[in-house]
């Protein structure tokens, strides 16, 4: 006991020895906003640190071995690492998209940090966006990603540079989805934290798709933070789809924060990855709103893969829906916390969790918790949680048809999985999910499969 | 093309087969009927080839090879087809990718290249037609919110798409309305055919009045304890399963 408590201490001095001997290279290659906010996160870091078991939140999730691990932090990204980087972008083809690529968080600044999409639309490095548009950053930035108890977040606004930003004007329907190639490529070891910000004004509606890649075979690990400012009447979906390696550790946190009547989807698939923790925040904070926070897992091997959702209905009469679905194989395991909160005011709320899991092997394992904090009285609130196996009713109805076994089991699991992949609205890209969906259950998924998303010749 | 010898089969350690002998020749059409828990289902089952009942003794060749070593998948691509008294619903699986899926397997082992899409479209739409299958359903899950009567016909459409040697109809006709009797029974006759078989369960002679059996054998308590011609049907519909029953309980 006492060593464990040394270890983690030990860790998180680790942290903030790193701060401390970086911050001149991590405060170069940002902006002077963002540098303004390191001194008090790491403050708080020191307060909470690397969160242990003892937090409900990660309670089944042992960060110790990711964090403990020895990386070279990847603070000053060469112009020659986004040529590389540049050689992944391949030809759009089915799906049309503005793509963006991050490298190890970093975007690449030699085009002056900021691409101009038509009608006003501004995608491009945070960083500079902070620098050029100093008030729509500021009345943003650091506003929502806000967690009382989770070290990782003020972690994130101390050591992070850079990251995307996204901004769509009042009113203006940005016609193609934005993809976001989060790429991770190193011949060491590295850590990543990346900070996006994404800014959707009143009536304005946007898709984003981010697709986390590990490209070397290195660990890695990555705390990034995202946070989303939904105006009122705005729409927004983001898409995320992991597919890295057993090596690579990805922690994302996402911050939706609604305003009123707007609509916002968040989906996490996540079809490979050593350690996947995902924690999707949506914040109900104007009347009339709706929030969707899906999610499919499947892990093999050692993997784990770890979905915390925080719903807080802080209005009234607002809807929020999660549907989070997985299979698990081999020794994998997964958990599932959402959380609910409906505040004493918030009258006329409806909230609904479901989580649905099979396991494929008697080893495979899953945690499934709701955590449900209703403080008004009218409020129609339904979840469910259930951990089993393929039917083996079904199954037989399929064979009896002449299907084979293996090939039962995939179109059980496929479809399974597909309640989730049917919830994405533009058909190209549910098209193209439900394709890499089907790769991955058959273990045809390579490491760049992914990229499918962007293209079909690489 | 079907041979059961002295078949004997238990659940859970209970027999439930407890000798079941029955030949099935090309161009037959059998009916077996008897009470509820009888073993109709359980035999249907082992014939193909779920596991949940264990065979203990007894033989079942079919066309010459012991069925009992075959899988499951590999019956139905030698021409075993299952009407399930209850079809099961598959929520996520979509009823064409299902379909096309049993299509190309069966093509598979016969050495065919896959339907082509447009084929495959064509005979989705012929068989639909024959068994007067509402064309929403097929765009839907695997029985999904089928009425009762739905998933029966689906069971004979599907029947029809992968055109069986030999049928086993697990009382695809109970709880159907007069029409859909007559869909069933015009799908099992527009398949009988001279290289053909058909097995109709069925609980009451309702059905036989549109299909036309070759022999009728009761099935009681797991055995088959009588078998005639199509008057024995008639005769049971009038004297009703205690005549049955009084006369095995009786012995
Ligand atoms: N899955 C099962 N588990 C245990 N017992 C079963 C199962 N299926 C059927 N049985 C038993 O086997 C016997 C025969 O059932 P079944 O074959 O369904 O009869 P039938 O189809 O003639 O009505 C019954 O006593 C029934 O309770
Ligand atoms: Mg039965």
């Amino acid at each position: 006991m006492e060593s464990k408590v040394n270890r983690s201490a030990e860790i998180n001095e680790r942290f903030v020895d790193l701060f401390q001997t970086s911050r001149g290279r991590i405060e170069r290659n940002s902006s002077k906003l963002i540098n303004s906010f390191r001194s008090s996160a790491m403050d708080r870091f020191r307060e909470l640190g690397v969160p242990g078991k003892k937090n409900e939140a990660y309670r089944y999730t042992n960060l110790e071995p990711w964090f403990g691990s020895n990386y070279k932090s990847f603070f000053v990204p060469e112009p020659e690492d986004f040529g590389a980087a540049e050689d992944f972008r391949c030809e759009v083809e089915t799906l049309d998209t503005h793509t963006l690529i991050l490298l190890n968080g970093y975007f690449p600044t030699s085009n002056g940090g900021i691409i101009e999409l038509p009608d006003g639309v501004k995608v491009g490095s945070l960083a500079r966006a902070s620098e050029i548009f100093p008030e729509i950053v500021e009345s943003h930035y650091g506003k929502y990603a806000v967690d009382g108890t989770d070290g990782l977040i003020p972690l994130n606004t101390a050591l992070a540079s850079d990251g995307i930003y996204v901004y769509v004007p009042a009113g203006i329907t940005c016609s193609k989805p934005i993809q976001i190639i989060n790429l991770v490529e190193a011949t060491e070891d590295i850590m990543v934290h990346h900070r996006n910000l994404i800014v959707v004004e009143e009536q304005a509606s946007v898709d984003l798709i981010v697709c986390d890649h590990a490209l070397s075979p290195r660990k890695f690990l990555t705390n990034a933070v995202t946070e989303v400012y939904v105006g009122p009447s705005a729409r927004f979906d983001i898409l995320r789809v992991q597919n890295e390696h057993n090596s690579a550790g990805k922690i994302t946190h996402t911050f939706i924060h609604q305003e009123r009547d707007s609509i916002a989807g968040s989906n996490n698939i996540t079809l490979h990855g050593g350690l996947v923790r995902n924690s999707t925040y949506h914040r109900l904070n104007g009347e009339g709103a709706e929030a969707n926070a899906y999610g499919l897992y499947l892990a093999d091997k050692w993997q784990h893969v770890d979905n915390f959702v925080n719903i807080d209905h802080a209005v009234p009469n607002c809807t929020s829906k999660q549907l989070f679905k997985g299979v698990l194989d081999d020794f994998a395991t997964g958990a599932f916390n959402g959380r609910i909160y409906v505040s004493q005011d918030a009258q006329n709320t409806r909230a609904y969790q479901s989580n649905n899991s099979i396991l494929l092997t008697d080893d495979a394992h899953m945690d499934t918790k709701p955590q449900l904090e209703i403080y008004a009285d009218d409020v129609k609130c339904s979840h469910g949680a259930t951990v089993g196996q393929l039917d083996e009713e079904a199954l037989f109805y399929l064979r009896s048809r002449g299907i084979s076994a293996v090939e039962a089991r995939l179109m059980l699991m496929f479809g399974f999985a597909h309640e989730v992949i049917a919830s994405i609205k533009t058909a190209a890209l549910r098209d193209r999910i439900d394709n890499l969906v089907l790769q991955r259950l058959r273990g045809e998924l390579s490491r760049c499969a992914t990229c499918m998303i962007n293209c079909d010749n690489k | 093309m079907l041979k059961i010898e002295n078949l004997k089969a238990e659940i859970d350690g209970k027999m439930i087969l407890k000798g079941v002998s029955l030949e099935v020749k090309k161009g037959e059409l059998h009916a077996i009927m008897g009470p509820n828990g009888s073993g109709k289902s359980t035999l249907a089952a082992v014939l193909a080839g779920r596991e949940f009942a264990e065979v203990k003794s007894g033989r079942v060749t079919y066309q010459g090879n012991d069925l009992l070593e075959m899988s499951p998948e590999d019956r139905s691509r030698k021409g075993i087809f299952l009407g399930f008294q209850y079809p099961i619903e598959i929520p996520g699986v979509s009823m064409v990718n299902f379909m096309k899926t049993a299509v190309n397997e069966h093509r598979k082992y016969r050495g065919l290249a896959p339907i082509t899409a447009s084929d495959f479209l064509k005979m989705m739409r012929e068989k639909k037609e024959l068994v007067e299958l509402d064309s929403a359903l097929t765009s839907r899950a695997v029985n999904e919110g089928f009425s009762g009567g739905e998933k029966k016909r689906n069971e004979i459409f599907q029947m029809a798409m992968l055109e069986p040697t030999l049928a086993i109809l697990d009382e695809t006709d109970s709880g159907l309305d007069i029409d859909a009797l007559r869909v069933v029974a015009n799908g099992v006759n527009k398949l009988k055919g001279p290289e053909n078989a058909t097995i109709v369960i069925t609980h009451y002679q309702r059905l036989l009045d549109y299909i036309v059996p070759d022999f009728v054998h009761v099935l009681y308590d797991g055995r088959i304890v009588k078998s005639a011609g199509k008057e024995l049907a008639l005769e049971l519909e009038s004297k009703g399963y205690d005549w049955i029953k009084n006369e095995i309980d009786g012995e």
